[in-house]
């Protein structure tokens, strides 16, 4: 086969992958990771929007000490919804299974995920949870909340729990799927060069996430066939009366959940930094203790899970063992928002939409991790435990974190995701606004929280009600905020100018083929010559970087340029060693 | 005013808790105001077009700063970490003297009864100044007994006995609420600890209708149950006798031995094939956990716990059958 064959069905005039077929068949079987990852964005965000309706009404409710909008039944099941949709079916999947299926496979040079088909498989099981769990929800409702705790879940509910619960289940093996196919196809599609100290740390990000995935998940899985295994079998495990004991589920249940945490986190640490280096045109400070940070992270969190039981009658020096790891893992935190402060020193910084989204993750994530300090201390957390403290500390990691992060994403890959610009004005200022509208919900309830207003409350004291009233007034700003680019975004498919390949100047694999993408992501498989984020080199040294990717990098250059300038690294493969055999 | 911030401070620990809670809000904010000074600071001078020379941070620098940080944050957690923890070790210990109140949580209300007997419904009365302990039980669910006003809570976990201790020190009424979502009135299962004089409480306390003790009510019921038929001296039946037993250790037919304290009594009566006593065979019945309610066994392990007339043994919180080894 030539060259020029090859350019043909694989190059630059090759149609997107969007174009690449029209009908819906086209789309529900497809195995191009793009496309998984369009699927996955309309899922997530019709469960997003289901979930976001549930916290509205729970605020409307909770504007007044009495009840006035819901019963406490209709109460219970709104928060348990808002809960297992947000938590598992929005938040889990974010990030990696849409920028990361999109992004991760073009950001290595791979021209897809290592197993395509099970990454399509993966969909279909979380889109078969999500039905699940909206069947529960039609039928008549969940009320345990997302931890389903037992014995309540597995004795005393009188609701689909078992429907939710075998929903959850189901999706997380379509979660385990995507964790699986990552952790492959880094280790075995990247592109010739790109070593494992080379990789982006959005890659490195995702790696960490799919390993606790992998490890994880299985636990949660466990713990939720007990609770149906005890509905309807019976079983005793964890019913006092039979000689079971009710806290084993927690142990099982934390175990996954508190890793869970990190992987909705990770990711968005790594797209954070993809953006603050692209807009400060700095290199990323610290590139090793990203690495080790990110991996430390996903080591230590599977040990942190008893800081959720300091109050369960859990023996004290277990408390105080996971208190103190607890306190552990705070400190590869601290340093991601350290190496991204000084990533802005000496850098060009700009202020485009993503990059206030971006920042505002980074505000709000040391917000949250803050807080975290005061949970991982047990006097305190006796205090604190299950108030809207608790609520407001995950709120800030999960959703003013992780969303942040999300939308950050989102904008900064946008151009190449759909190839169009979006109203940039208007994207600045829904970022400022979801900061604001955010800290304007969720700081009143650290002050509830340390009043002692517990969670999971529909009706409450009187003296709550000032921050009550504060946090839903700022929810209304936050709703608008999240709405915002429903619109401008929607406009940008429809309207929006073509974007360019390269419209921040990013040094990513993925800003090097065209906007949006070819089926095949690359003409030629890009050749890594050097470390990622190059801005330094690029923005003050231009000539010298100039030369270099001339010959080196990108869809651009000749591959007898390429091959004579003798590629180092994992040296090439696939279409590069038939180039080399010619 | 203080009351839209404060939810009041109305024991012992609470001097404490406010401590440690404000040096990690200080704490907190001066992180946040030194990563946000960065941020600003960099994000104004640096901007795109600013006239200001941009070195390249000598690598060698670079490692320093990244040592120098991580050593910094590390002492800083594990400082926080050795202060909280050496508050909470200190503070775990039961006094001897604890007056003991028997709390029983169910969806979707609190019932306390006291040692003169007396009995309430989502109430408390507390003296001031005297140490009290809460033994907890859960008919149902699992439930937190929680007073902000006392900085403390405590799950109350069905299938064992949950302890939780506290020293009132201001007289006044306070919000007790169930922390643990519990079902469809979570929200309304609430109560009201009364911190009274202890004279005063003295006297509210023989006030009261059902004023037979704990320990009395526990004997007619040793009586009327069958217990004594076995357990009583003069009984011809080879049962362990009580006299003694509270607060001892226990040889178990399995080589164990085990410490005859709350837990022991109540998982004995409920399961008494589980931790048979060496020399003994397994007779008891094993139909009393449908006998007898969770304030009966209460009031017999009152009766076991006076007829050995020992007192509480070095009580922590673990009871968990799942976790415990050494009991």
């Amino acid at each position: 086969m030539s060259d020029a064959t090859i350019d043909v069905t694989r190059g630059a005039g090759a149609p997107s992958y969007l174009s690449a077929g029209h009908r819906i068949r086209s789309w529900l079987l497809t195995t191009d990771h793009k496309r998984i990852a369009i699927l996955y964005f309309a899922a997530i965000t019709v469960f997003f929007l289901i979930g976001g309706a549930a916290a509205t009404l729970m605020r409307m409710e909770l504007f007044t000490p009495g009840a006035d909008v819901v019963s406490a039944d209709g109460y219970n099941k709104l928060f348990t919804l808002h809960g297992v949709i947000m938590v598992w079916f929005f938040l889990v999947p974010s990030i990696p299974t849409t920028l990361g299926n999109f992004v991760l496979p073009l950001a290595i040079g791979a021209r897809d995920v290592a197993f395509p088909r099970l990454n399509l498989l993966s969909w279909y099981l979380t889109v078969a949870g999500g039905l699940l769990v909206l069947t529960s929800l039609l039928a008549g409702g969940v009320d345990t909340g997302w931890t389903f705790y037992t014995p309540y879940s597995s004795l005393y509910s009188n609701s689909y729990v078992t429907l939710a619960a075998m929903g959850v289940f189901v999706a997380g093996f379509g979660t385990i799927a995507t964790g699986l196919n990552f952790i492959v196809t880094v280790h075995t599609q990247r592109t010739p060069g790109l070593t494992w100290g080379r990789l982006p740390l959005f890659v490195w990000a995702h790696y960490a996430t799919s390993i606790i995935i992998v490890l994880g998940t299985p636990a949660l899985a466990a713990a939720l066939l007990m609770v149906v295994a005890e509905r309807l079998f019976g079983l005793g495990l964890l019913d006092p009366a039979r000689g079971g004991d009710p806290i084993i589920f927690q142990h099982v249940f934390w175990f996954y959940s508190h890793p869970a945490v990190y992987i909705m986190l990770l990711p968005g640490m790594g797209v954070v930094t993809e953006i603050i280096t692209c807009f400060a045109r700095r290199r990323v400070f610290g590139y090793p203790m990203m690495v080790a940070a990110l991996l430390a992270i996903a080591v230590v969190s599977f040990f942190v899970w008893g800081h959720h039981m300091f109050v369960s009658g859990q023996s004290l020096y277990a408390s105080l063992i996971f208190s103190f790891l607890s306190f552990v893992i705070a400190v590869p935190s601290a340093i991601k928002v350290f190496n991204w402060t000084a990533t802005l020193y000496g850098g060009h910084i700009t202020f485009e939409s993503p990059m206030l989204y971006a920042m505002g993750f980074v505000g709000l994530f040391t917000l949250g991790g803050l807080s975290g300090l005061f949970l991982a201390s047990v006097p305190i957390d006796v205090h604190v435990h299950d108030t809207y403290f608790v609520v407001a500390h995950f709120h800030y990691i999960m959703v003013g974190g992780t969303v942040a992060a999300f939308f950050a994403g989102l904008h900064f890959w946008w151009p190449k995701i759909t190839g169009r610009t979006y109203p940039e004005a208007m994207a600045k200022a829904a970022a400022i606004l979801m900061f604001l509208g955010f800290n304007f919900t969720f700081a009143p309830q650290f002050v509830l929280g340390y009043m002692g207003m517990p969670r999971r409350y529909h009706v409450y004291l009187d003296q709550f009600q000032v921050w009550h009233a504060a946090s839903s007034l700022g929810a209304v700003l936050l709703a608008v905020a999240y709405i915002l680019p429903v619109f401008y975004l929607g406009w940008s498919l429809v309207r929006g100018r073509p974007a360019g390949d390269d419209p921040w100047s990013a040094t990513g694999l993925e800003w090097q083929t065209a906007s949006p993408p070819p089926e095949h992501n690359f003409a030629r498989l890009p050749i890594v010559r050097e470390k990622p984020y190059a801005y330094h080199e690029h923005d003050e040294h231009p000539q010298e970087r100039e030369a270099t990717t001339h010959r080196a990098q990108g869809t651009g250059r000749t591959p007898g340029e390429a091959r004579a300038d003798g590629a180092s690294g994992d040296g090439p493969r696939a279409d590069d060693r038939e180039e080399a055999r010619e | 005013m203080d009351r839209l911030f404060s939810p009041g401070a109305a024991s012992a620990n609470t001097g404490g808790f406010d401590t440690l809670f404000t040096a990690l809000s200080i704490l907190s904010i001066l992180i946040v105001l030194l990563v946000g000074t960065l941020i600003v600071v960099f994000s104004v001078r640096f901007r795109k077009g600013s006239d200001v020379p941009r070195h390249r941070v000598p690598a060698l620098h670079a490692r320093e700063f990244e040592i120098g940080w991580t050593i910094v944050t590390a002492f800083v957690a594990v400082f926080i970490f050795w202060w909280a923890a050496g508050y909470r070790i200190t503070d775990d210990k039961v006094p001897a003297d604890a007056l003991e109140i028997h709390v029983e949580a169910k969806q979707w209300m609190w019932k306390t009864q006291h040692p003169s007997g007396a009995r309430e419904i989502n109430a408390l009365h507390v003296p001031r100044g005297h140490p009290v302990v809460l033994r907890m039980s859960s008919q149902d669910v699992i439930h937190s007994f929680y007073v902000p006003a006392f900085r403390l809570k405590q799950d109350v976990v069905p299938g064992r006995i949950s302890t939780l201790w506290f020293e009132p020190t201001e007289t006044g009424t306070y919000p007790i609420e169930c922390a643990e979502y519990c079902g469809t009135d979570h929200a309304r299962m609430l109560g009201e600890v009364t911190v009274m004089e202890p004279e005063l409480y003295a006297e509210w306390s023989a006030a009261q209708p059902e004023a037979d003790t704990l320990a009395r009510q526990g004997a007619a019921l040793f009586t009327a149950q069958g217990c004594s038929g076995c357990h009583a001296a003069a009984s011809s039946v080879h049962a362990p006798p009580l006299e003694g037993v509270y607060g001892r250790p226990v040889a178990l037919a399995d080589g164990r031995t085990v410490l005859a304290d709350e837990a022991y009594i109540r998982d004995s009566i409920l399961m008494p094939r589980r931790d048979v006593v060496a020399g003994y065979e397994p007779i008891m019945p094993t139909n009393f956990d449908e006998i007898l309610s969770l304030g009966e066994i209460a009031a017999l392990t009152a009766y076991i716990r006076e007829l050995g007339g020992g007192l509480p043994p070095d009580a922590r919180v673990l009871r968990s059958p799942a976790m415990e080894t050494e009991r």
